[in-house]
């Protein structure tokens, strides 16, 4: 059984205080609760401060480039469905240049769960306007306030055709661990959108905002998470500033309905063809 | 030449052009001639011009549908204004008597002959396909029976009736002619049947199938003319191998896709076009840096941008050279034929995964999307050598956490990879520098080497790259040397044959980089360079000067009109 240690690698460089550090402990305490062992995960990031998770946590792992993390962790998982495959990002990185991912992401349902970690700001380039970032919002970029309405992750998500969708946040790890764990255990693809603040550029949306704020769908009576129109109601009643599993549905995952399934990971299937068979491929060509 | 002939039907588009094309490609493939037939086509669904020629050969392989036209069969008069001057002197149009043809050539022999109306009192208008069939038949003297025979095994399925309905439309259009025209003959020389059915397929069915046969097990690709058969023939054959095609949302996914999957374990490829290609630069470099193999085909076509979506170019190679940020080794592969794409994509994944680098296969149009009949494929050739992978045993014998994945002491610059799924194989592919296990640096010294280390690769290959890299036929030490890059070694190498008199070599190269250097000596001994250069900038001469100089010798020989080079353009810029 592999222990919280088998899931550390190297020291976090995150300036003290980000909510990432939370995301790595709880995908890192989900990971041991679950029996997982390192060999057997593949954590996928893209750029940004949030990208470096998959340097510091312990198993193998891919930091690919700006917005490219969907697609990377699809490759894998396409490649090696055995694999627990999980893809992590920010704000910028996944709805800014890696939303068109996302969306067929959504749809595909390739059983991935992807964690993003959502500061509504640009960090490692230094606080510029980031795609979740509210109407108003001023930033290097915005002196003047964000002009634009900000994506909506969550509503996105749903109706692009994600089967799990989950808000967390950075401030409550106890949720947010059970958030992760349940993606996880979805088949499916799971969104977990985390608030994950910014404390060095984000002055607005900290940790004090986010617990004034939140509304927290789990401890709220008659929440029913099947019922699409409730979430998207419920959601956008709440601005979107809201935690819990928002919404989830049962539905096979890509592995299972794509032509040519398979039982193993595709990376178990013989690459050699018997040579009778080789002949019959080329035979599709011969006129005679 | 009396051991070939050329044929060509021309029309609209949508109106059956390539099928009229294809009965008698596969009946002539079928009689044991060599053919090599040609599309042009445009890029709409409906309308416009659209031709399938076909040339074919009683002795040898043909790889290229040649210059002249002996019989053309037109449907519309667009294809006689478009296509007359090709015709030899006495050549034959058969014309659909639906118009009154024109043609501003004179010693032509026009024959109008009621294509569609003999269809439609068959109740089928697209029937007129067999109808011109057997009407060209009768002008070659090809022997009804190999139609017959023909038309059993491709309708037999379907039932006797629509076998005897080909068959009628096939003799109305035979007997019309025989009728009417009985001298407008152009025997074609006489085949003989070979022990065994000819192949009869495309650049693109090529690169597939050799694709599938040497262990690539997962495709993601976006649909791109002239690429997307690849996608076809690779979705409707991988499947039962257990493999998997995703059409991706863009060429960007689909080519970070494909690094995933290697990464993970699979052999993997893409397959695209030029503006494809253009997106996929940046997931190169990541190719490059992380150290994944990866196998790009690039099925070029005229640009820049969209360009000349159907037509045929050889201008992405810089891209395919020098593109991306920074700097990474790759290698550059541009098949010389349709059978060599078959070659060429099964080294691809060879190279791919023992250099742990991207490799472009760089096709064209000319032979991805034509196709040429030739006796059969070397099957020893398919040789799935998995190379620079860690074993289990290796990695349990290391300490816990201690596998060194861009470890710097290899002498040929490739470190073992572990696969996702291995124990105590951690570690993280970083598109940012990195030391040797992974992590993230910007020392000076660690960055220095493992760049080092990357390029390293170049000098092992460089030694390989000259056994296959290029071919060359003529003198050892040629006064006039033409040279070429991939497909345009069929129409050079038919140049040659009109160079009597003259000191010549041809040097057609397979790979582009890394650069084969051995070529020097050829460059050194002649007096005069033609460079066949199949784009406006005369890309191979800039790298053949960049690589080994020679400047003043160089005459780059240019052609980005959208259309192959023809052995007439060669020898004309040859010998004056």
């Amino acid at each position: 059984m592999a222990t919280m240690a088998d899931f550390r690698y190297d020291k976090a460089t995150w300036c003290p205080g980000c909510g990432d550090f939370s995301v790595l402990a709880a995908l890192q305490q989900v990971c041991v609760r679950m029996g997982l062992e390192p060999e057997d995960v593949c954590c996928v990031s893209g750029i940004g401060c949030s990208g470096k998770i998959s340097q510091h946590f312990g198993s193998y792992g891919f930091h690919s480039l700006h917005g490219r993390s969907l697609p990377t962790a699809q490759g894998i998982k396409m490649a090696n469905q055995d694999l627990t495959v999980i893809a992590a990002g920010g704000d910028g990185d996944g709805y800014g240049i890696g939303v068109g991912h996302f969306v067929h992401a959504c749809r595909r349902n390739v059983d991935i769960t992807y964690i993003v970690m959502d500061n509504h700001i640009y960090g490692l380039t230094t606080g510029q306007s980031s795609p979740t970032s509210k109407k108003g919002f001023k930033t290097k970029t915005s002196p003047q306030g964000v002009a634009e309405e900000p994506i909506k992750p969550l509503e996105l998500a749903i109706v692009s055709g994600a089967s799990f969708v989950a808000q967390a946040f950075s401030g409550d790890l106890k949720q947010l661990q059970r958030l992760i764990e349940e993606g996880m255990k979805h088949k499916g693809f799971s969104l977990i959108n985390v608030f994950s603040p910014c404390v060095t550029f984000n002055r607005v949306n900290t940790y004090e905002w986010f617990k004034e704020n939140i509304v927290n769908f789990d401890e709220e009576e008659g929440y029913d998470p099947t019922n699409k129109a409730m979430a998207l109601q419920r959601i956008a009643e709440t601005d979107s500033v809201c935690t819990g599993i928002l919404y989830q549905e049962q539905r096979p995952a890509f592995h299972e309905v794509v032509l040519g399934a398979t039982e193993q990971g595709t990376v178990k299937v013989p690459l050699e063809i018997p040579n009778d068979e080789m002949q019959a491929l080329i035979d599709q060509f011969r006129r005679a | 030449m009396t051991n070939e002939f050329t044929w060509k039907v021309g029309g609209a588009q949508g109106e059956g052009i390539d099928s009229t094309g294809e009965i008698l490609a596969t009946v002539l493939t079928r009689m044991g001639y060599y053919i090599f037939a040609y599309r042009h086509f445009m890029s709409l669904v409906k309308g416009g011009h659209t031709n399938y020629k076909i040339r074919a050969s009683t002795t040898d392989h043909v790889y290229y549908h040649g210059d002249d036209l002996d019989m053309l069969v037109a449907f519309d008069q667009l294809s006689i204004q478009e296509n007359e001057d090709e015709l030899i002197e006495g050549g034959i149009i058969l014309h659909d008597a639906k118009f009154q043809a024109q043609t501003k050539r004179e010693g032509l022999r026009v024959c109008s002959v009621p294509l569609l109306d003999m269809a439609k009192e068959l109740g089928n208008p697209i029937i007129k396909n067999m109808v011109a069939a057997g009407a060209s038949a009768y002008v070659l003297d090809i022997d009804p029976s190999n139609f017959y025979e023909q038309i059993e095994q491709q309708f037999g399925k379907k039932g006797q009736e629509l076998v005897d309905l080909n068959k009628t439309a096939f003799n109305k259009g035979y007997d019309y002619i025989k009728e009417n025209y009985p001298d407008v003959r152009r025997p074609a020389p006489q085949a003989t049947r070979p022990s065994k059915g000819y192949l009869l397929m495309n650049g693109n069915e090529a690169i597939g199938l050799g694709a599938v046969l040497n262990g690539c097990r997962i495709l993601a690709a976006y649909p791109i003319t002239p690429a997307t058969e690849i996608l076809y023939w690779v979705l409707a054959n991988l499947p039962k191998y257990g493999g998997k095609v995703l059409q991706a949302e863009d060429e960007i996914a689909a080519c970070i896709m494909a690094i995933g999957a290697n990464y993970a374990g699979v052999r993997s490829m893409t397959s695209t076009s030029g503006p494809g290609l253009s997106l996929m630069m940046e997931a190169l470099g990541m190719a490059g840096i992380s150290e994944t193999p990866l196998v790009i085909v690039d099925v070029m076509r005229g640009g820049p941008s969209t360009g000349l979506p159907t037509k045929t170019e050889q201008s992405d190679v810089n891209g395919a050279l020098f593109g991306s940020h920074g700097e990474t080794p790759r290698v550059v592969i541009v098949p010389t034929s349709i059978p060599d794409c078959f070659y060429q994509i099964g080294r691809a994944f060879n190279l791919a995964e023992e250099y742990q680098l991207p490799v472009i296969v760089c096709s064209d149009l000319l032979i991805g999307m034509n196709k040429m009949g030739f006796q059969d494929l070397d099957l020893s050739t398919v040789d799935i050598a998995r190379k620079n992978i860690v074993t289990q045993e290796q990695l349990d014998a290391l300490e816990k956490g201690a596998f060194k994945r861009y470890s710097l002491d290899t002498e040929s610059g490739v470190s073992s990879r572990s696969i996702p799924g291995m124990k105590n194989g951690r570690y993280c592919a970083l598109t940012n520098e990195h030391e040797e296990t992974g992590l993230e640096i910007e020392d000076v010294p660690m960055r220095k080497a493992q760049m080092e280390k990357r390029f390293r690769k170049l000098d092992v290959l460089e030694k390989n790259i000259n056994d296959w890299g290029f071919e060359y036929k003529g003198a050892e030490t040629p006064d006039v040397l033409i040279v070429g890059m991939g497909s345009t070694q069929a129409q050079i190498e038919e140049a040659t044959r009109q160079m009597d008199g003259l000191s010549w070599g041809h040097l057609q190269f397979r790979c582009l980089a890394p650069f084969p250097k051995d070529t020097q000596k050829y460059f050194q001994a002649a007096k005069k360079v033609y460079v066949i250069d199949n784009n406006y900038t005369g890309q191979l001469t800039g790298l053949i000067a960049r690589e080994i100089g020679f400047h003043d010798k160089l005459t780059p020989v240019l052609k980005y009109d959208g259309n192959p080079f023809t052995i007439r353009d060669i020898v004309t810029a040859v010998k004056g």
